[in-house]
């Protein structure tokens, strides 16, 4: 472990032709629990988990890593909305990052094929990753991030448009690796899903963090008009 | 017609008879070719790859010249290569005019371009499709390109062969740079258009004939052993 944590955001904003993004957005973070990123489409959830890992464009403010931004993107993964699957089998997309961190390619293989059993896929180990259904690409995905155990691991929105069962088999993924201590930052519009794991939630709003605290208290008495009318279920612009 | 049939037979015959002459020739069209097609290979999928994942300031410039370098003409190229490796040329104390070395060379000339704009095609799609998972790997600049020609080998595949296509009928920059000698730098195309003038149709179309079929040939050698158009593969 590189000793991400304290995390510290302080006025962090990103544009994209001229127009904020998200920002100015403060928040510290001691990396205990599962971080959910609250908030309805469009508030910039996505956009800070992008800013949090580098994908996106700092243009003011400052986000510090104990470890600092180099170190720390290397303890860090990253699993998108719409997995993006390499053209190579499952076991090569698994393998992958390993070979990138220079593990040796028999050693990768065996990693592979120990995470593709955790997660369902052993038996489609040799085919190509782009046959597997929404679900299995998405845990796949996972496992692909998990592999490297970063010390803290972002989803966006991971279980969107999939069934229960799926959802349920990646919750189950990330439960497990929560408790080996992986720390998570997901972002979710999935109240179930935020309930069932945050234990912090940050609450988005028009590209800034409208409300944050521990996930009791903000499911159960939230402090903003906004983030009341967000749990019942309102329209909230 | 009947110069149609007549080279058909013609090229029947040549190829049953196991021809030494046309052997030679053959042989050292696909030599030349295939040289020149794994030089360029080289050269232009990286390039294709750069041009694909980095961003620099005259880069659309970069990739419009390479584009319009497509259709090179090949007299225009050998004409140039003449006069670099000519004696008086800058090249001129190697020695390599009118050898197959300055037919490999006018024809990478020909084909890098249009190796490098087709594969650029292909490997700037998967870019946009990879970029955001490399970048959060934090993979380096050459980790990205070997990531890409790897996953994109298939296609390049396309782009390679179109290469080989393009070099293997080139006729007119090797005409000049190899001088079409007799067992030297003698090869299909240049022999098609040496016995086109000497009014041996027949035979012309012979040799046009027998390259055809080597191009159908390698072309599908090269689609067996690359296991393209398989089930469940890219």
């Amino acid at each position: 472990m590189s000793g991400l944590f304290p995390l510290s955001v302080t006025g962090a904003a990103t544009r994209r032709r001229g127009k904020r993004l998200v920002g100015p957005v403060d928040f510290d973070w001691d990396g205990q629990g599962t971080q959910v990123v609250l908030g309805p489409n469009g508030s910039g959830k996505t956009t800070l988990l992008r800013l949090l890992h580098g994908i996106a464009r700092l243009h003011e403010g400052e986000i510090s890593w104990a470890c600092g931004t180099a170190a720390a993107r290397n303890a860090q993964a990253f699993v998108f909305q719409r997995p993006v699957m390499l053209r190579r089998t499952v076991g090569e997309n698994l393998a992958y990052p390993l070979t990138l961190r220079g593990v040796a390619r028999a050693e990768a293989r065996g990693l592979a094929e120990g995470w593709a059993d955790r997660v369902g896929l052993a038996e489609m180990i040799d085919r190509p990753a782009s046959v597997l259904s929404g679900g299995e690409q998405q845990k796949l995905a996972i496992a692909r991030a998990l592999i490297v155990e970063p010390e803290l691991v972002f989803l966006d929105e991971p279980s969107a448009s999939l069934d229960g069962r799926a959802t349920r088999e990646i919750e189950a993924i990330l439960s497990d690796a929560v408790e080996g201590g992986t720390r998570v930052v997901l972002a979710t519009h999935d109240m179930g899903q935020a309930r069932r794991l945050a234990s912090r939630v940050v609450f988005m709003l028009h590209g800034r963090v409208h409300e944050t605290g521990p996930a009791h208290r903000f499911f159960d008495a939230p402090e903003t008009a906004e983030a009341r009318a967000f749990l019942k279920g309102d329209i909230v612009e | 017609m009947v110069d149609l049939w007549q080279g058909l037979s013609q090229a029947f015959w040549l190829v049953v008879t196991l021809d030494a002459e046309l052997a030679e020739i053959a042989l050292r069209s696909l030599s030349v070719t295939l040289t020149a097609l794994a030089l360029g290979c080289v050269i232009a999928m990286p390039l294709a790859a750069l041009l694909a994942v980095r961003r620099f300031r005259w880069r659309r410039s970069v990739i419009a010249v390479l584009n319009a370098l497509m259709g090179l003409p090949p007299v225009v190229v050998g004409l140039v290569v003449y006069v670099m490796l000519s004696r008086s040329g800058p090249f001129g104390v190697f020695g390599l005019l009118f050898t197959p070395t300055a037919m490999i060379i006018a024809q990478m000339i020909v084909i890098v371009p249009l190796m490098a704009s087709i594969a650029h095609q292909s490997l700037r799609e998967l870019w946009a499709e990879y970029h955001d998972l490399l970048i959060s790997m934090n993979v380096t600049q050459s980790q990205k390109v070997r990531t890409l020609l790897w996953d994109a080998r298939r296609a390049l595949l396309t782009a390679a062969l179109a290469g080989f296509g393009r070099g293997i009928g080139e006729v007119g920059a090797i005409m000049i740079v190899g001088g079409n000698i007799d067992h030297v730098t003698r090869v299909l195309t240049t022999a098609i258009a040496l016995e086109t003038g000497k009014g041996e149709f027949a035979l012309a179309l012979a040799l046009g004939f027998v390259l055809i079929a080597l191009t159908i040939l390698v072309n599908l050698l090269i689609h067996w052993l690359g296991q393209t158009e398989r089930e469940g593969r890219w």
